[in-house]
């Protein structure tokens, strides 16, 4: 099936994400001073690349020391905060996941399984059953590894579009096709009448819709209500496709994976991570989920270099380029329409905007790219661990004939793990004396 | 069953709870985080206190019904045993928590006080016993059937809920005398929750006659409920001021 082998393509960038974000997190242990440099040169970096519209440097040293001692206060309440943040958006997955499952039997129905997974394991004796899942894991995994390689290669040899055109098609799969099926079984099994044309209709607008929240730009909450959606959607697929030893032994060899191909100084994860750090580019912002807007969306910049940078680092620059110029040319109103400039005329009064009242604004601390108020500083989080974690809860719904309580000890206990895993300073601090410089390092690496 | 019982049990059972939770709890982030980290310990108490009774009873006569009533009964003790063993090692946790978010902070002082987090952490215990008594209960209420069809009796989902609720704010009460004797090293209110503990759990072994479990448990939540009051800094003054709105300070609240 066509679907098998485009299953792959997901899979991999999901699970560089997870890995992105565990970085992120693992990093702020070790040097912390080096990380705050780092990050400091960063926005110096960005100032040269008139981000913040040629801000002096002066500015940026003040904003730093001020920055440090402001996160001392605040780290740990936001550090608290900003697990709860975590906690919200991989609820919600989990549940949609257990709800799918304990409602909508086709994902617990046996309907074959993936071509990465070709040992069945409806096999006569335990050995042979140990044996097959056992090797269904070990394809499993290479397939990953093999992927993840490819992935950081293409990253590093810049092949951009090649990793742009990966990311849509596969985001195209699951918001058409796969929500096209889920949309299909949900029906089927509350006996709802319906026609193709209604279906269609809805399942293009919600297919488009998302293209354009998650690869372009929408309202925050949607685009985090999207990405909850196709993880979900993903890990419901995981769940009925992978035979039962298989899925349990795959979770235990990927979370052995992560760690390796994380903290391991050659591991492709860090590599990748690192090479985006290099080169102050995002990482396919498209496959993590961000709990704030860490772009402008509607920031009238005349500069369409910096405009483009802010967003789509990996993407081609020069189409984009064009369009906007082409818009800024037209009126140069600093995209604000008529209505929401008599609006605001009306509220605070008079105010012309002008390419350089604009860059005035632009060259304030305050709306750069990464803000200075640590409450604004969200956290990031990779699409792989929502799915990680709703496939292992939906595994123990599905498999534990009907028992709630399993369900509910998986979520209390994944839980904890994003307390740990997603705050290591909170834990810390519970257990040991934990330095603040680290947890504002956290903190702001984290805003990246 | 109907919807009407589902949604009944579950705000018996869980509306006080919630409350609690909405309006003491949710707003804080690190009360969330220690009352998520209290049910896990709940968790993993009655993970351990349920192997060891399936271990003990995958190893006795499945046919003896004495032996099976009487390690029922030794695995319910045991699992009151560990679950407030583990009560002390979250309290042991809380204590160093409360040293680094100290060494932490700016001005000295914890954002949270051990109060707090002895209130927070018996609502996590709490609420994590609950679910796990009413969820399946909860769930099967939706399905088709008849409670006591057999000859059972025709109350079991309500006595379940209301006896959830009394077990809710057992634990909350509990977690804060507990962390009291704890603190100031009072070791007869620890002896007295883990007995208090033992008796409701044993009382529930009156079941079905409700009235045997039920009565006697509300009659000593009430005192719990008392206890801890005054143990927070509440008093009978207190309580009147309150009551009459009268404006003279802070009003009591539980653990602050």
């Amino acid at each position: 099936m066509s679907e098998e082998s485009e299953e792959s393509v997901p899979l991999l960038p999901l699970q560089q994400e997870s890995m992105a974000s565990a970085l992120f997190n693992t990093d702020q242990n070790d040097n912390s001073e080096r990380r705050r440099h780092d990050n400091s040169e960063r926005r110096r970096n960005d100032n040269a690349e008139s981000e913040t519209n040629g801000q002096p440097q002066s500015n940026v040293q003040q904003v730093v020391e001020q920055d440090e001692e402001e996160d001392e206060e605040l780290t740990l309440k936001y550090g608290a905060k900003h697990v709860i943040m975590l906690f919200v958006p991989v609820t919600l997955c989990m549940v949609v996941v257990v709800a799918t499952i304990k409602s909508v039997s086709f994902y617990t129905r046996k309907d074959g399984q993936l071509i990465y997974t070709p040992f069945t394991e409806e096999t006569e004796t335990v050995g042979q059953r140990a044996l097959n899942s056992i090797l269904n894991a070990a394809i499993m995994i290479s397939v990953i590894i093999v992927m993840t390689i490819l992935l950081v290669v293409l990253y590093k040899y810049r092949c951009y579009k090649v990793i742009h055109g990966w990311l849509i098609i596969s985001s195209l799969l699951l918001l058409f096709f796969f929500s096209f099926i889920y949309l299909g079984e949900v029906f089927k099994t509350y006996n709802v009448a319906m026609d193709y044309i209604t279906v269609a209709l809805m399942i293009w607008n919600f297919g488009v819709v998302g293209m354009i929240c998650i690869h372009w730009k929408g309202p925050l909450r949607l685009q985090q209500a999207y990405l909850i959606m196709i993880s979900a959607l993903m890990a419901l697929v995981f769940i009925k496709y992978l035979p039962e030893w298989t899925a349990w032994l795959i979770l235990a060899v990927i979370s052995v994976y992560d760690l390796i191909a994380v903290l391991c100084p050659k591991g492709p994860l860090r590599m990748l991570v690192e090479t985006a750090q290099e080169r102050n580019e995002t990482l396919f912002p498209a496959l993590i989920y961000s709990s704030t807007m860490i772009w402008l969306v509607n920031m009238a910049e005349e500069d369409p270099e910096a405009q483009r940078k802010s967003k789509n680092s990996t993407y081609d620059k020069k189409a984009p380029a064009n369009r906007t110029q082409n818009e800024d040319a037209d009126a140069d109103d600093g995209g604000f329409s008529q209505e929401w400039q008599q609006q605001r005329d009306n509220r605070i009064g008079p105010i012309e905007s002008t390419p350089e009242s604009r860059a005035a604004v632009q060259a304030l601390p305050s709306n750069s790219q990464t803000s200075e108020d640590p409450e604004e500083r969200g956290v990031k989080l990779g699409l792989g661990d929502f799915i990680f974690y709703s496939v292992l809860v939906g595994k123990a719904s599905a498999t534990a004939s009907g028992d709630w309580n399993t369900t509910l000890a998986c979520f209390v206990a994944i839980l904890i793990v994003c307390c740990s895993a997603f705050s290591p300073q909170e834990m810390n601090s519970l257990l040991v004396f934990a330095s603040s410089s680290s947890l504002s390092a956290k903190v702001e690496s984290s805003s990246d | 069953m109907t919807l009407a019982v589902f949604f009944g049990c579950t705000f018996i059972a869980f509306g006080p709870a919630f409350s609690l939770f909405i309006f003491t709890i949710a707003r804080d982030p690190l009360r969330i985080i220690i009352l998520i980290a209290g049910a896990f310990f709940w968790l993993v108490s009655l993970l351990l206190s349920s192997l060891i009774w399936f271990i003990a009873v995958k190893a006795s006569n499945p046919q003896d019904e004495q032996l099976q009533k009487g390690l029922l009964i030794f695995g319910v003790m045991f699992s009151v045993l560990l679950q407030e063993a583990f009560r002390f090692l979250y309290y042991k946790l809380l204590r160093k928590a409360i040293e680094g978010l100290v060494a932490l902070s700016e001005d000295g002082c914890s954002p949270i006080s051990i109060q707090q987090m002895a209130y927070v952490a018996g609502v996590g215990f709490g609420l994590m016993s609950g679910a796990f008594s009413m969820i399946n209960l909860l769930a099967d209420s939706l399905g088709p059937g008849t409670v006591g069809i057999h000859g059972d009796s025709q109350l079991y989902f309500l006595t379940s809920a209301f006896m959830t609720m009394v077990l809710i704010f057992l634990h909350t009460f509990w977690g804060i005398l507990f962390f009291h004797g704890c603190e100031h090293r009072r070791w007869w209110e620890i002896a007295a929750v883990v007995i208090m503990h033992l008796t409701v759990s044993g009382l529930s072994f009156c079941n079905p006659l409700y009235v045997g479990s039920l009565v006697p448990s509300y009659l000593l939540m009430v005192g719990a409920a008392a206890w801890a009051y005054l143990l927070s800094g509440g008093s009978a003054q207190n309580l009147r001021r309150f009551l009459l709105c009268l404006r003279s300070g802070a009003s009591p609240q539980p653990g602050s």
